[in-house]
């Protein structure tokens, strides 16, 4: 039988588990392997837009939240805009209208602290450097002293997330690539692993894949003979959340890190670049990275 | 000369032959066509014949979009597949790619098409991220966090 | 002048059975080694996350560099119309096809993911100076075999205009590739041992004398081959010449490039590295790259060869041959590696360490299936030209040797 390759309408009835994922949205009944109910559940037994039902369902998950833990959103907010509301709706493509960055304070960077890299492996499904040399890892901590007096301090470094990134130019076949809202990935599909971004990268920020993995986590898939590095957790993001290494940072009470849009003007971020002074990692080889620091 | 010759092509027909019926005995074709473990709900997403023939162009198409524009609608997504088409094991939990039994691998094996998807993906649903966590079980965190909160004011005032 | 004819290898010797049985067992082992390191991932080589390109890409680069020097001598007859090197111009170019054909096999072979080359092939990001040299690679061949076809058809060769387009055209491409290698490091802001304009001149310079040596050894070894004399006393005599040109060439840029790293304080911290501190890198710089690669060829050439000399003119021509390809291979091996093993400085001024191994000195051996892989590229490129050799009439006619 000839079929020429189009989509074919979305099914609208009868598709129970299409319903409720817009955005990464939890809590889908299909995500175990319990008993499913015959008929979809009532209040989405209504055949409709599956990323309208997704949204609606979102915002009321989202008011759930923000009124009964109004603490613990408040201090997630200051570190970066968590809520619904502020997820992308997933048939939008991003745009250069945001642009992601992170803000670092190394003086609250606590020595001895790496809570940031431990959220960072646990989050993407890294294994703990056992071989430094050839581990993944994604965020570091950086441990500096000044020759001359001996003072020192550390501060997380990963992949700075540039607006002209080194990476990008030298990739032959695009799969270092930068987003539109300005997260800096791998394409792993078209990766042919030649390592050319990692001799590029004057961060150091890209990992090789030395050996087979296992057991990736579903949002994070990472495998052997690919390039990888930070994707600011773009899946977290894209939902609306702030990277791991930010929470966990938060959740330490240092509250060294914040995320945010650096083009919002009134997001938290953008307003403490634009009032303190902040400066970025060799910020004279012009590749105008999206990760500020302070105190380095 | 030609007896020979005759017998020699006759000897090399008889092997061809002989090849082609022992592929055929012990190949799966006798097997019959591979049974994909049936999905959960009623329908897939796509009409089935569809889905079989095109699931790759429609999952790479996906692909590009997911990673390159950040478009994350779940029709097409490979995770998503997962959340109808897994296949439980002995255990009562889904069976990763290693398993012959694992929905992919009931048709890929058959047709002998390998499949490197899972190189790098997940072959099995795993649990949501945190942040989804957090907002399906907003009182997780919430003693810590009043601390974190008083700590983070006290430090923002300076 | 005498009409130039040219012979196909027959009546082959056991050296030449044996050669060939040796590169093509050399080339089983490399496959073999290719084959562990992509089922099991690079975690069995000696390459990490610091010193991402190893031994492969020493060994690749070389052969590239050289393939785009194997050229001159076809390059030197057409486009310089010296007739003395044109009996050599075939040679010249069927060895530039092997050799790249042989570096580039390393290059694929030892990628992350190689069976996705067809992607490389289709899909591509101009702005990247590896996706122009996958386009100058491809041509290369195309253009050379286009070259030896003008040379080698028997109307094209008689009006010679031909042959001199496709001259020039193949040396004006030769040069781009090697400026496109060199560039390959000279592009990279961030290595401070690498990001110089020189790059492709010194790469320049570098093909020349390495893809002459790879010339005359095949031209000696085939001499024994067919018995024959197939290079006049003149024409070793002119060999010799180039040869200490050549290496001159590369030392007078080797010098320009360490010279004006060390007038910025800036980059004190990396020349001391590689001119000084670090260890083997060092030694393969000064009695690799200078004394044996370059120092050696010139005064072996200039003063220790020829009639009444110590040696022939043929065994001068040889040796300075080999020596200049270990020191080859070691100015490759100081660049790739010892540039990668110098670290980023990622807060100027201060001294920085980490998990990742910032701030030291990154550590790498060789092993085993990295250097398999290399050699097995080099006997790539030698099987091709010794099976070329033998199907097709490269070799110019020489007159019988005595003895």
């Amino acid at each position: 039988m000839s079929m020429k390759f189009e989509f074919p309408e979305p099914s609208r009835e009868g598709a129970v588990c299409g319903n409720n994922f817009a955005a990464g949205a939890p809590g889908d009944e299909c995500a175990t392997a319990s008993a499913l109910p015959a008929s979809p559940p009532a209040d989405l037994a209504t055949p409709a837009d599956p990323v309208e039902v997704g949204r609606r369902w979102f915002l009321k998950a989202a008011t759930v939240f923000t009124t009964t833990v109004l603490a613990p959103g408040v201090t997630l907010m200051a570190f970066g805009e968590v809520d619904g509301a502020n997820a992308k709706p997933a048939d939008q493509p991003v745009s250069s209208a945001r642009r992601w960055g992170l803000l670092i304070d190394a003086g609250k960077c606590q020595d001895g602290c790496s809570a940031c890299v431990t959220a960072c492996q646990v989050e993407n499904g890294i294994a703990a450097p056992t071989h430094p040399a050839t581990d993944s890892q994604w965020i570091r901590i950086l441990k500096a002293t000044d020759p001359e007096n001996g003072s020192t301090f550390q501060m997380p470094i990963m992949c700075q997330h540039c607006a002209e990134p080194p990476c990008v130019d030298v990739c032959p076949t695009g799969a270092s690539f930068r987003r539109a809202d300005g997260i800096v990935l791998v394409d792993r599909h078209i990766c042919i692993g030649c390592r050319y971004c990692m001799m590029a990268c004057p961060y150091k920020a890209r990992s090789f894949v030395h050996e087979p993995l296992h057991d990736q986590k579903p949002y994070a898939p990472r495998g052997k003979g690919c390039v990888e590095s930070c994707t600011m957790c773009v899946h977290r993001v894209d939902a609306g959340g702030m990277p791991a290494c930010v929470e966990a940072c938060a959740k330490t009470g240092n509250g060294a890190m914040i995320f945010g849009d650096l083009n919002d003007k009134t997001s938290e971020i953008a307003k403490r670049v634009a009032t303190y002074r902040t400066t970025r990692v060799r910020a004279d080889l012009g590749t105008d990275p999206g990760v500020y620091y302070q105190n380095i | 000369m030609q007896m020979t010759r005759q017998w020699t092509t006759l000897a090399i027909a008889v092997a061809v032959l002989a090849c082609l019926v022992a592929g055929v005995v012990t190949g799966s074709a006798l097997a019959g066509p591979p049974q994909p473990a049936k999905g959960k709900g009623e329908k897939c997403v796509a009409p089935t014949d569809w889905m079989r023939r095109y699931h790759m162009q429609a999952l790479k198409h996906q692909r590009d979009e997911t990673v390159h524009e950040g478009i994350r609608t779940p029709r097409f997504s490979l995770k998503h597949c997962f959340e109808c088409h897994q296949v439980n094991g002995a255990d009562g939990k889904p069976v990763s790619v290693a398993d012959p039994k694992h929905f992919c691998r009931t048709c890929h094996d058959y047709a002998a098409v390998r499949i490197d998807c899972f190189d790098c993906h997940a072959s099995r649903p795993g649990e949501p991220t945190k942040t989804g966590q957090a907002m399906d079980n907003p009182h997780a965190a919430a003693s810590a966090d009043v601390a974190t909160l008083n700590r983070y004011l006290e430090g923002a005032k300076r | 002048m005498a009409r130039i004819t040219f012979q196909k290898l027959e009546d082959h010797s056991p050296l030449f059975w044996g050669m060939l049985g040796l590169h093509a067992v050399v080339i089983a082992i490399g496959l073999g080694a290719f084959f562990y390191m992509e089922h099991h991932g690079h975690i069995v080589t000696g390459m990490n996350n610091a010193i991402v390109w190893g031994t492969p890409h020493v060994f690749a680069v070389f052969l590239i560099v050289a393939a785009s020097g194997a050229l001159n001598v076809a390059s030197i007859s057409s486009v310089f119309n010296n007739l003395a090197y044109k009996p050599f111009a075939r040679l010249s170019g069927i060895l530039a096809i092997s050799l790249l054909v042989g570096g580039l096999m390393v290059l694929v072979l030892d990628l992350g993911r190689p069976e996705r080359l067809t992607v490389a092939m289709t899909t591509y990001n101009f702005k990247s100076i590896f996706a122009w040299n996958i386009y100058l690679y491809t041509g290369f061949l195309v253009i050379v075999a286009a070259y030896l076809f003008t040379m080698m058809d028997r109307s094209m060769a008689k009006s010679g205009k031909a042959t001199k387009f496709m001259g020039w055209f193949a040396f004006a491409w030769r040069l781009a590739l090697t400026t496109g290698t060199g560039s390959i490091f000279g592009f990279l802001v961030a290595r401070e041992a690498y990001d110089s304009a020189i790059m492709a001149p010194l790469f320049i310079a570098a093909s020349f004398l390495y893809g002459l040596a790879f010339t005359v050894l095949v031209l000696l070894t085939m001499c024994r081959e067919t018995r024959q004399q197939l290079m006049s006393e003149e024409v070793v005599s002119k060999f010799l010449n180039l040869i200490i040109i050549f290496a001159l060439a590369v030392l007078y840029f080797t010098t320009v490039k360490h010279l004006t790293a060390l007038y910025a304080s800036e980059h004190h911290g990396v020349e001391a590295f590689i001119l000084r501190d670090g260890g083997i890198y060092t030694q393969l710089f000064w009695l690799g790259h200078v004394l044996v690669g370059n120092v050696l060829p010139i005064v072996i050439a200039a003063f220790l060869s020829g009639k009444g000399k110590l040696f022939t003119g043929r065994q001068g021509l040889a040796i300075a041959s080999v020596l200049a390809i270990l020191g080859g291979l070691s100015f490759i091996y100081v660049t790739i590696i010892g540039g990668q093993a110098y670290p980023l400085e990622l807060l100027p001024g201060m001294k920085v360490e980490s998990s990742f191994l910032d701030g030291q000195i990154a550590s790498y051996v060789p092993s085993v299936p990295e250097v398999l892989l290399g050699l097995a590229g080099i006997s790539i490129a030698m099987l091709a030209t010794g099976i070329a050799l033998k199907v097709l009439p490269f070799l110019p006619h020489g007159v019988e040797a005595e003895g």
